[in-house]
């Protein structure tokens, strides 16, 4: 048995015992989610992010948007009215880290994709009080003028894969994306073709209304444009959804 | 006061370790009423374990006993489950106080057409608070809180002047569907001073001064196959309502910020600058996001507004 004076007196000790009895408590409350079945629910639709979006959920988190937009709708009917559907699990489950965050000193973004238009996205991150007269959101001027660093977007998505996220590298796990998303969604997953579907997306959508560059705001808002609408919620019954919890 | 302090401390048992040869530490014991509420909480966590879900169990959980929430499904079957918070959501959605005082008028509305809304006095009063807050959380960002707009990238919903048409149907569809407001460049097909022409014609068409030879030339621009602007906005320059064009005959401007140009070089640049870039608007279409009732609340909401047709 340990004495309380041998405790107190040893720094190194008490730091490795405190230690333990903390992580107790974590490890109780987040081990068993890894084994329960139904904490993820099985939907169908959810990705991974294109290389274009990838790098546009970088330069969110690069600006700290996260410091004042959750992305986390919870199950309450207010929320449920303003935003739409409560969030699952699912949807953030290829997001390293995810951005459910708790602070909304503006609103959740978790919905946000396709309610505005690029137009207005661009136009809000330049000046969020061109439109919004009364926001107290900050200017993101450089968005538009920089240009997009996409040079090492394949060591980015490697690094993802290392921690489970399905980008594909061999032809078995390009064939392994095609049965699990399809061939067109594949395609974009790959990482070898990484730099040409930035591009592709980028010109072919030109977010930020400057055909001739791609810049960080076309990242930014195709990242913006895809958040929470990988999920169709009419093919589902919301019965179904209760049954994971 | 410190000498009574010093006192009552003699009487306190220390915990008997000493640190430094006389550094010592007192052992108060926690008061009753505090150490009571801590077996309390204890107690009430184990009562917690036995009515609501709780322990992992393999690949399941404890999901606790008489906790039943029932709720209608999206198929309108009845579902009885455990606990918990998205069921519990449904149920509200179906049976809050709040919810079913909304629902009722959102059935009467659903039901209703919109000459029978906007002619009831009750109706009308449950639209402008409700719809007020729908507008505020999806329309607002753009068209702005009281629906007038940002000159050149939103339109003023607050005026009685609409692109693509002001009956409750138009406004209806404009919502449900979105619209692509789409003017090409004419930087290119045109020169400079044919832009410069067309652009007093325009001006001239809203009673504004400019040069009359200039503008004669304009209206050749304007009105022959040179820049086709007819097309879209037709000969009388009113607009066409399936184009969403501009009425150029009025002093209502959507794009060209004529209103807060000073002088008449700045309107003139303000029109000149549509015409040579063109004009590319989206309004986003809701029918996804939005319920169908939600958006004829909003329909009626923006023909108010407006002075609608
Ligand atoms: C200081 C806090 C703050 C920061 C940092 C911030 N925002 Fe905001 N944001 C707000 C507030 C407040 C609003 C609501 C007013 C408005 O629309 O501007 C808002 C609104 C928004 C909206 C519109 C949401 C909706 O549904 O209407 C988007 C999109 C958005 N922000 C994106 C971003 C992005 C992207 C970043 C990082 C580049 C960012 N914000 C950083 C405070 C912030
Ligand atoms: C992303 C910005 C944006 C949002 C959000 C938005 N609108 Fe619009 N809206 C536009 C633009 C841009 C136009 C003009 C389209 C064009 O150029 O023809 C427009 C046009 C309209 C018109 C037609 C005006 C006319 O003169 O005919 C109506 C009505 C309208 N919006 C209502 C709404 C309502 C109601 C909502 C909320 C559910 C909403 N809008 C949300 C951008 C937006
Ligand atoms: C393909 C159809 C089309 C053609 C051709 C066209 N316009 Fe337009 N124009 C539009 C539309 C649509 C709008 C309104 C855009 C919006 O609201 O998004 C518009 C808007 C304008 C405006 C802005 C009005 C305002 O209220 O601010 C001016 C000025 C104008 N047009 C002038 C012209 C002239 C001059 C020409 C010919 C050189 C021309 N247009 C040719 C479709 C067209």
């Amino acid at each position: 048995m340990i004495k309380h004076e041998s405790i107190e007196t040893n720094a190194g000790l008490l730091i490795i015992l405190t230690m333990i009895v903390i992580s107790i408590g974590g490890l109780v409350e987040i081990v068993p989610l890894f084994y329960i079945n139904t904490t993820v629910e099985k939907v169908e639709g959810v990705r991974p992010y294109s290389p274009l979006e990838l790098r546009g959920r970088d330069i969110y988190q690069r600006e700290g948007c996260y410091l004042c937009h959750s992305q986390m709708i919870r199950p309450f009917r207010d929320e449920w009215l303003r935003y739409g559907h409560y969030s699952l699990a699912a949807e953030s489950k290829y997001d390293h880290p995810f951005q459910w965050g708790s602070k909304r000193t503006g609103p959740d973004l978790a919905r946000v994709g396709g309610k505005y238009s690029n137009e207005w996205h661009v136009a809000h991150l330049l000046n969020p009080r061109s439109v919004v007269p009364q926001s107290i959101m900050p200017n993101y001027p450089w968005l538009l003028e920089t240009d997009l660093d996409y040079s090492d977007i394949a060591e980015r998505m490697r690094a993802l894969k290392k921690t489970g996220v399905p980008y594909s590298e061999t032809q078995e796990e390009y064939d392994r994306n095609v049965a699990e998303f399809g061939a067109e969604v594949a395609d974009k997953l790959d990482i070898l073709n990484a730099e040409e579907n930035l591009m592709k997306q980028a010109l072919d959508n030109d977010y930020d209304g400057q055909r001739s560059r791609v810049t960080e705001m076309d990242a930014l808002v195709a990242y913006l444009q895809v958040l929470g609408t990988m999920v169709d919620f009419s093919k589902y019954n919301e019965g179904y959804f209760t049954e994971f919890r | 006061m410190s000498e009574e302090k010093a006192k009552t401390q003699g009487a306190v048992q220390t915990t008997g370790h000493a640190w430094d040869g006389d550094l010592q530490e007192f052992n108060n014991p926690l008061p009753a009423w505090w150490l009571w509420a801590f077996y309390g909480t204890v107690l009430f966590a184990v009562v917690y374990w036995i009515f609501y879900p709780a322990w992992p169990v393999g690949t399941g959980y404890t999901t606790g006993v008489m906790n039943d929430v029932t709720f209608v499904d999206s198929d309108g079957k009845k579902m009885t489950t455990h606990w918990n918070t998205r069921a519990l959501l449904l149920k509200e959605m179906q049976e809050g106080e709040e919810a079913q005082l909304t629902r009722k008028y959102l059935d009467r509305i659903d039901k209703a057409g919109f000459a029978e809304i906007l002619g009831d006095a009750e109706l009308m009063a449950f639209t402008r608070s409700y719809a007020k807050g729908v507008f505020g959380d999806n329309c607002a960002p753009c068209h702005g809180a009281g629906g007038t707009g940002v000159i050149g990238l939103f339109p003023n919903l607050a005026d009685d002047d609409w692109l693509w048409g002001g009956t409750p149907q138009d406004i209806h569809q404009t919502i449900t569907h979105g619209r692509y407001g789409f003017m090409p460049a004419f930087g290119e097909a045109l020169s400079d001073q044919q832009i410069d022409d067309v652009a007093d014609y325009v001006l001239s068409l809203s009673g504004h001064d400019v040069d009359g030879a200039a503008a004669a030339r304009g209206q050749q621009v304007f009105q022959t196959e040179v820049g086709g602007c007819y097309y879209c906005h037709t000969h009388a320059a009113t607009g066409l309502k399936s184009q969403g064009s501009a009425n150029l005959t009025d002093r209502i401007w959507t794009i060209a910020d004529v209103p807060g140009a000073r002088t008449a070089e700045a309107r003139h640049a303000a029109v000149r600058r549509v015409i040579e870039k063109g004009v590319q608007r989206r309004m986003p279409a809701w029918s996804d996001r939005l319920d169908p009732a939600q958006i004829k609340l909003l329909t009626v909401y923006v023909h108010e507004l407006g002075g609608g047709q």
